[in-house]
């Protein structure tokens, strides 16, 4: 790639970052400065803040390359990852603000008083970081790889140290300023290309996305094979390809159909649910359920909540962000379908999550224009990566500090944060095949059979007890837990066994809900002596407080 | 997250001081009026406890309604596709209905609904707020 703009466009970004962060630490040396810094911060502000954190590589990048893969059942993934700060915001923003609890560990301790549920939450919140910080440096070496060229491995470790380094100098410590910024820079790195791609595409006379002959190269192509496949050629051919392989075509030759990639056009224009699929059906609810209940359980999305001042601050906040995740996610589905046009050799190389990165050269040629997008989208993704990760980082950072270190120290919260960025970097550098979006929504299942069941029941039922809460976590994040594992590093499945491990919230959150109320139930006099006192604070207004 | 941070929230002990103009006859009503609340609500007597319970009851009534309207208008797409496979087929201005209504119209139906939430959810708590705030009516 001669793109010669996109190292500066990255370095800026990452320098910016850096800026913003020291500044702001300047102006807020005390956690209570930070407070009370957080308070003077608008609704808007603030909403930017957890959007600009929420929006991760798997928004800016996987998104887009599903949807140029699979078509249109994956738009499931960004309608989900939006409706769940709607359940976040229907089920759990208000109380839990009003609670005062600032981690989930915080909110089991607060809500049902026992160590042992804190210690059991801390390892969930410890594996949901680390599985969702998974995808994200996985995002960046490919970023890297595709735009500089480096190898994988290299982009993975670089970025992974990077924003460890940067966390544990306090660079990024929830500064508010920065996340924010980071919310408009992803929005205009995919809005302002859009614009020009979408002028490209009404000049280009508008080619179909769905050609009746199914996808077709414009100009002659050269692909260099990522992932182990079976190609079907246009004469009916079927070949065997290997990473490596080099194939080329020339302009207006057709895109051989790939295994496993709807290269159909009817495939993937059109819902599989459609006839009597019962196991599309599923998996389409199971995803479903994971996005939209999993949100509430991520750790990083929920410290964002104490700096609201009051429960229906919090509310009006949820609101916003929902509006702006809202308009953020029109834009991956227009990248997805305009890299059936301009990109179809993505579907052979494998390397789909690359759609957006490489969309804007490919579309508008090597002119100067095309080259300064492509540096603008290059610089997005590079934010949306160090946003999600370095939030996500001092979540687990956090915990790991305070709950298994046991010190509350800034040296001790120095040596977590090299633990918390230290173990996914070894797992990015194994699992470079899984399709980015997908490892984050197994991410959502875990948390949305863990911690959902755990904040909905602990807000709204006074019969939770303890050990109802730790069966229930046990049970229903467990399997979910063992799905995940089984779909990373199990054998390859197929039929039923394999759907419900890729997808397996749809049996998961229901099992972890029965549990939960079901072992409650049996110990009912374990309930908390204070459980009056503790909905009277979750649920009434402050006004009416001492 | 590092340290667990002092509670300053307006649950805890130290409410930030808010500059406010203050016309003495109206706090000392105010006050005697919140205490006589507060006092209700703290000790929990059998009426704050079912205030509580009432407004809990109502707020999650609430949220499940809407849950629901999201349930049925967008959980019921996947079936709908399903029983009536020609509707994928339908074109909306060269689209193809499923795109549209996903990939379009249910970020603006997300929002709706979480607006309502919102200002009903408001209008349930400024009700309790006047319940307990006037209990003699």
């Amino acid at each position: 790639m001669g793109n010669d703009y996109v190292v500066p466009a990255i370095v800026a970004v990452t320098l910016v970052t850096v800026g913003i962060g020291f500044y702001g630490l300047r102006l807020a040396r005390t956690t209570s400065d930070f407070l009370v810094a957080s308070r003077a911060i608008s609704p808007t502000w603030n909403a930017a803040a957890i959007g600009g954190e929420y929006l991760s590589a798997a928004s800016f990048l996987g998104i887009a390359g599903l949807v140029l893969k699979y078509g249109v059942d994956v738009l499931w993934y960004p309608v989900g990852f939006a409706a769940g700060y709607l359940a976040l915001l229907l089920f759990v923003a208000a109380p839990l603000r009003r609670s005062g609890a600032f981690t989930l560990p915080d909110f089991c301790e607060l809500r049902l008083g026992s160590r042992r549920l804190r210690i059991l939450a801390t390892a969930f919140v410890i594996f949901i970081g680390w599985l969702y910080l998974v995808p994200q440096l996985q995002g960046a070496g490919l970023t890297l790889a595709t735009v500089a060229g480096s190898p994988y491995p290299v982009g993975a470790l670089l970025v992974a140290t990077v924003v460890t380094a940067n966390v544990a100098l306090g660079g990024m410590r929830a500064i508010t300023f920065v996340q924010a910024f980071q919310y408009w820079l992803k929005l205009t790195a995919l809005a302002v290309p859009a614009i020009f791609l979408v002028l490209q595409w009404q000049a280009d006379a508008r080619p179909a996305v769905t050609p009746p002959d199914g996808p077709a190269f414009r100009t002659a192509t050269t692909v260099v094979v990522e992932h182990r496949a079976t190609l079907t050629l246009p004469d009916g051919e079927i070949r065997e390809v290997s990473p490596g392989d080099e194939l080329t075509f020339a302009a207006g030759d057709p895109v051989p159909e790939v295994s496993g990639v709807a290269t159909d056009a009817s495939d993937w224009l059109l819902p599989s649910t459609a006839g009597d699929d019962d196991q599309g059906l599923f998996a389409t609810y199971s995803l479903i359920l994971a996005t939209f209940l999993g949100t509430m359980g991520l750790p990083h999305v929920l410290v964002r909540f104490y700096t609201n001042p009051d429960g229906a601050a919090a509310r009006r906040t949820t609101l916003v962000v929902l509006a702006l995740v809202g308009v953020f996610y029109l834009l991956p589905t227009l990248y997805g379908v305009l890299g059936r046009i301009y990109t179809p050799q993505l579907l052979l190389s494998g390397q789909t999550d690359a759609v957006v990165v490489l969309l804007p050269g490919a579309a508008l040629g090597d002119g100067l224009v095309g080259r300064l997008l492509a540096a603008l989208v290059a610089a997005g993704a590079f934010a949306a990566f160090l946003s999600t990760s370095s939030g996500l980082l001092t979540s687990v950072a956090g915990v790991i500090s305070t709950d298994v270190l046991g010190r509350g120290s800034v040296r001790g919260f120095r040596w977590a944060t090299v633990i918390a960025g230290g173990v996914p970097a070894v797992l990015a550098l194994n699992v470079s095949g899984l399709d980015v979006s997908q490892v984050v929504g197994l991410a959502f299942a875990v948390a949305a059979s863990s911690f959902c069941p755990l904040l909905v029941l602990g807000i709204w039922w006074r019969g939770l007890t303890d050990l109802g809460a730790a069966a229930g976590v046990l049970v229903g994040g467990g399997a979910a837990i063992g799905a995940v594992l089984v779909t990373v590093l199990g054998p390859p499945l197929s039929g039923w066994p394999a759907t419900l491990t890729a997808q397996p919230a749809a049996w998961t959150v229901p099992l972890a809900f029965t549990v939960m109320v079901a072992v409650s139930m049996a110990t009912r006099r374990r309930a908390p002596a204070d459980v009056a006192a503790t909905m009277l604070r979750l649920h009434t207004p402050e006004a009416l407080r001492m | 997250m590092a340290k667990r941070l002092p509670d300053v929230g307006p649950g805890g002990t130290a409410p930030p001081p808010r500059r406010t103009r203050i016309v003495l006859a109206d706090i000392t009503r105010q006050d005697s009026r919140a205490e006589r609340t507060r006092t209700e609500l703290a000790q929990q007597t059998q009426v704050g406890e079912a205030l509580v319970r009432g407004l809990v009851r109502a707020q999650l009534a609430l949220a499940l309604r809407l849950s629901l309207v999201v349930a049925i208008g967008l959980g019921g797409l996947p079936w709908l596709f399903a029983i009536a496979p020609s509707l994928g087929r339908t074109t909306v201005a060269g689209v193809n209905l499923p795109w549209l209504l996903l990939g379009v119209a249910s970020f603006p139906f997300l929002i709706g609904v979480g607006w309502a939430y919102v200002r009903l959810a408001e209008r349930n708590e400024q009700d309790f707020t006047d319940l307990v705030q006037r209990p003699e009516r």
